[in-house]
């Protein structure tokens, strides 16, 4: 695995032909100053008068829920958007940012959470790709020598002749860290940083970027766990509904308050989870192969058992297979070999409805497109799986009668928000999408769940009632199986955690006195002692 | 992106603007015909006198009124074929080849049995018409649901085969010994004539185009049937994902599609030209991508929509007198069409004008679909 470990910290001086090269740091006017700033959008008022200051040295974490304007706010920093009303001042300057070329001008990088890469090409090419100063000629030994020395300085570890595609994400993203710094960014804007990351990957990035703070750069990073901001950040500014909350320094806060601020209400952050009985193995999985949409293995000899009454939360960084373990247990993939049992029934290759009759639900991570489709109203949407069967239609007719009560039935009892029952479903929130889909999935009363990152860009408040929603399911006696890239949710919710890496179960832990060093440690594929204790589970 | 610095962006709506909805098609409508005005001007003739020649080619008279009528009835048809493919995202284009078999096929039962008597001849020939065009949309729908072999060229290349195999009959084989030496078959009996309107040519396949579409309008939104196209349509994935079977309703639909075409077919020979000949289409199933489109898939506003293209057409034959050439009217149909897909755009997206804010959206994916109304 690879570690932090860089320890050649020897202080190097910053490039003199960079473009804003050898200017006083720590003393002087705060490096970002917004005032005042307002960004409307048609419908929606985005940002509302928000105060923003990052100093210089401190690393600013930006909370919020979604929608609370984070984005947006960062988005005017960079150029991308011009503020209706407000003013920016960089390093004292009142400044009008009319491009985000301006904005690199001025010393302004953004990470964004989805990288813009190349992936054939190396990480010394994608660093200097677009760079203005960057000549005619491209000067590979002087690229690299340069990328070395900041990879040093800031221990951001990483081969400027490797080609990209052959790194992992988390040297993707320094990747990412290294252009901006390389284009001389002294402010370092991260988009949700940590959402790709194992454990150790996040602790390291935290390094990282405290090690850039020490040396006088100013850090901001987006988020909206919790967690991250308390063990990271200096300075705390919470959007809400697009206004600036409050801005504290972490020293004087707490995860519950900030959560209260951030939601605008008490959040019970701890679902308490009443023991279930757990009944007969719902769903057994046998050396399952399957492959993925590029025909390269997904799957790997995956062996699992979930009962009734229980949920086991798979645990593994986003695209190791989990979503093609959902696939091959619902029937839309494959299974190469291997097994599939549902309530003792063999269902391997079976047809996707056979396996709804079956008693699965699905909530696929791809919410609207497969869950649900976009451009129908609820009416049509909440029959998607028993439009075929009674009530909802009586030999070849629908029923809109029966389709009606169902719809305004599942609206009310699980308090979705909707403009209309037959407006497009593509215009809801993302929490009213899922709980319109959690609500459609349980009311057929599923002997499984499979559940794939049904919290996913959720805020805290739909987070709380769709874990609210899960749990009930387990009581009442399913068997659910899901899985998130939120390793606190997976230990919150979860009976057993399994954890994947590469389409295989590397071990199953409980989660209580779950050792996340550890699980962190099998979600980047190291055996170490996995092979002997893990494996074939309960 | 870089920061949108031009004076007009395209800005997405909120919601799509149900007013525009119905809005666009009509400006487009009206745009269209400015536009043939700018033209007609242009080549030196009046656009007011061309105009008026048309609207009272097409509605000035008992044989005008009769005629728009008559043309609607395959226009209705081979629309609604072209509609319900649509729905589906299936671009049948192959209308006008499965016209020809339905007319084949049906002039086939014609002439093979004249003696049957009108009751039994003329189901067994409105049968032969939708099975035989029911038949040529499958072909291309097979390896379309098997194999994803794109069904545009498909349909596309088999229409010439339709028409050339209608043109070897009815210059080879099929030819009416009497018939001077035309590229006609013998005159079907008189048991093989589709019941008209009095003395008038409208004929009883307006009342097949007319139930058709009311039964397709009840199709899509009463059964499950029409359930699972609407959801295959806006959705594949999501259709199954909720177990439906994709490839045998690519089939269904495809053969409804071609099998209401070849209806078209059917009603053109045992109706108009009692007989198979040459040319028995004037692009009937290419005008009805045209009606599927303008009408927004929706079978109800297809009736009206075909009815508007036929007087355009029974306009067109009337200005030939004045030395204009018929193919204006083709032009004004592209016209029409060019501004209605060019419209759409604004139903779900507004122009913003003056530089300043940021943040225009791009034009996705979504705005190319036909806005579906119902």
């Amino acid at each position: 695995m690879r570690m932090a470990g860089g320890r050649g910290s020897a202080w190097v001086p910053p490039p003199a032909d960079g473009p804003i090269g050898g200017q006083p740091m720590s003393v002087g006017p705060n490096p970002v100053e917004m005032r005042g700033i307002t960004k409307r959008f048609p419908g929606v008022l985005a940002n509302e008068r928000v105060d923003f200051t990052v100093r210089a040295g401190r690393i600013h974490a930006l909370l919020g829920e979604n929608g609370a304007g984070k984005s947006t706010l960062m988005s005017v920093l960079t150029g991308l958007y011009r503020p209706d009303e407000g003013e920016i001042y960089i390093r004292g300057q009142r400044t009008v940012l009319r491009s985000p070329g301006e904005a690199i001008d001025l010393g302004i990088g953004m990470v964004h959470q989805h990288f813009r890469l190349v992936r054939p090409f190396t990480v010394a090419e994608n660093v200097v790709l677009g760079h203005r100063s960057q000549g005619f000629f491209y000067r590979r030994k002087e690229v690299e020598r340069r990328i070395e020395e900041l990879s040093s300085r800031y221990g951001l570890r990483v081969d400027p002749a490797a080609k990209v595609w052959q790194l992992s994400v988390g040297e993707q993203q320094r990747v990412e860290i290294l252009k901006a710094l390389y284009r001389g960014a002294e402010i370092l804007i991260l988009d949700e940083p940590t959402a790709v990351l194992t454990p150790q990957e996040a602790k390291e990035l935290y390094r990282t970027l405290r090690r850039m703070a020490d040396q006088g750069q100013a850090v901001v990073f987006i988020t909206h766990k919790l967690g991250e901001v308390m063990e990271a950040a200096d300075v705390i500014t919470v959007l809400r509904g697009g206004r600036n909350v409050a801005t504290v320094p972490k020293a004087e806060t707490n995860q519950r308050e900030l959560a209260r601020m951030m939601v605008g209400r008490d959040v019970f952050l701890d679902q308490s989870k009443e023991p279930v009985e757990k009944g007969e193995t719902v769903l057994e999985l046998r050396e399952l192969h399957a492959l993925n949409d590029k025909g390269l293995p997904a799957l790997r000899d995956l062996s699992l058992k979930v009962r009734a009454g229980e949920i086991v939360g798979v645990a593994g960084v986003a695209g190791n297979g989990q979503r093609e373990l959902a696939e091959a247990i619902t029937g839309l993939r494959r299974v190469q070999k291997g097994k599939v049992l549902i309530a003792g029934a063999d269902l391997t290759n079976r047809s996707p409805r056979e396996i709804i009759d079956a008693g699965v639900s699905h909530i696929p991570e791809d919410r609207l497109g497969m869950g649900l489709v976009p451009g129908l109203g609820v009416h049509d949407n909440v029959i998607l799986k028993d439009y075929r069967l009674p009530p909802i239609c009586s030999g070849p007719l629908l029923k809109p009668r029966a389709i009606h009560r169902r719809a305004v039935e599942l609206v009310e009892r699980f308090d979705v928000k909707v403009a209309g029952l037959d407006s497009p479903v593509r215009l809801l929130s993302g929490g009213n999408l899922q709980k319109l889909l959690l609500a459609r999935e349980i009311s057929a009363r599923p002997k499984l769940i499979v559940a794939m990152l049904p919290t996913r860009g959720l805020d805290v408040g739909a987070t709380e009632a769709i874990h609210r929603m899960l749990l009930a399911q387990r009581a009442a006696g399913s068997a659910i199986l899901f899985a998130s890239e939120d390793l606190d949710e997976i230990l919150q919710l979860s009976d057993r955690v399994a954890v994947i890496c590469e389409g295989r179960i590397m071990g199953e832990r409980p989660p209580e006195g779950a050792d996340i060093e550890e699980i962190g440690l099998l979600m980047a594929g190291s055996k170490g002692d996995a092979r002997r204790e893990g494996g074939r589970g309960a | 992106m870089s920061g949108a610095k031009g004076f007009i962006r395209l800005e997405k709506r909120p919601k799509p603007s149900p007013l525009l909805t119905f809005l666009v098609p009509a400006m487009s409508v009206v745009l269209a015909l400015a536009l043939g005005a700018v033209f007609l001007a242009v080549t030196g003739y009046s656009p007011a006198k061309v105009y008026s020649t048309m609207l009272s080619g097409a509605f000035g008279s008992q044989y005008g009124i009769s005629e728009t009528v008559v043309k609607a009835i395959p226009l209705m048809l081979a629309g609604l074929g072209v509609a319900v493919a649509f729905r589906m995202l299936l671009w049948n284009i192959g209308a006008e080849g499965q016209l020809y078999m339905g007319a084949f096929a049906a002039s086939w039962v014609a002439l093979t049995f004249p003696g049957l008597s009108k009751p039994v001849l003329l189901p067994a020939m409105f049968l032969a018409g939708a099975v035989a065009g029911g038949v040529w949309g499958l072909l291309p729908a097979l390896p379309r649901a098997y194999f994803g072999v794109n069904e545009v060229i498909t349909s596309l290349m088999l229409n010439y085969v339709a028409i050339y195999w209608v043109d070897y009959l009815v210059y080879g084989p099929w030819k009416d010994p009497r018939g001077y030496n035309f590229p006609l078959t013998p005159p079907f009996s008189p048991s093989a004539q589709l019941p008209t309107l009095g003395q008038t040519r409208v004929h009883l396949g307006l009342v097949f185009a007319l139930v058709a579409a009311a039964t397709l309008y009840l199709v899509l939104r009463r059964l499950k049937w029409g359930y699972e196209i609407r959801v295959i349509g806006e959705s594949a994935t999501a259709a199954r994902y909720a177990g439906m079977n994709i490839a045998r309703n690519i089939l269904l639909v495809m053969f409804l599609s071609g099998g209401l075409a070849g209806l078209a077919g059917m009603s053109e020979v045992s109706g108009i030209t009692h007989r198979l000949q040459h040319g028995i289409s004037p692009g009937y199933g290419y005008t009805a991508i045209i009606v599927a489109w303008l009408s927004k898939l929706n079978p109800i506003a297809l009736i009206g929509v075909s009815f508007f293209l036929s007087a355009l057409l029974v306009g067109g034959y009337s200005i030939q007198t004045s030395g204009l050439p018929a193919a204006t009217v083709s032009m004004l149909q592209g016209a029409i069409l060019f501004f209605v897909l060019g419209g759409d755009i604004l139903i779900n997206y507004r122009f913003r004008f003056g530089s300043g804010r940021a943040g225009a959206t791009a034009v996705d994916r979504s705005a190319r679909r036909p806005a579906v109304g119902e």
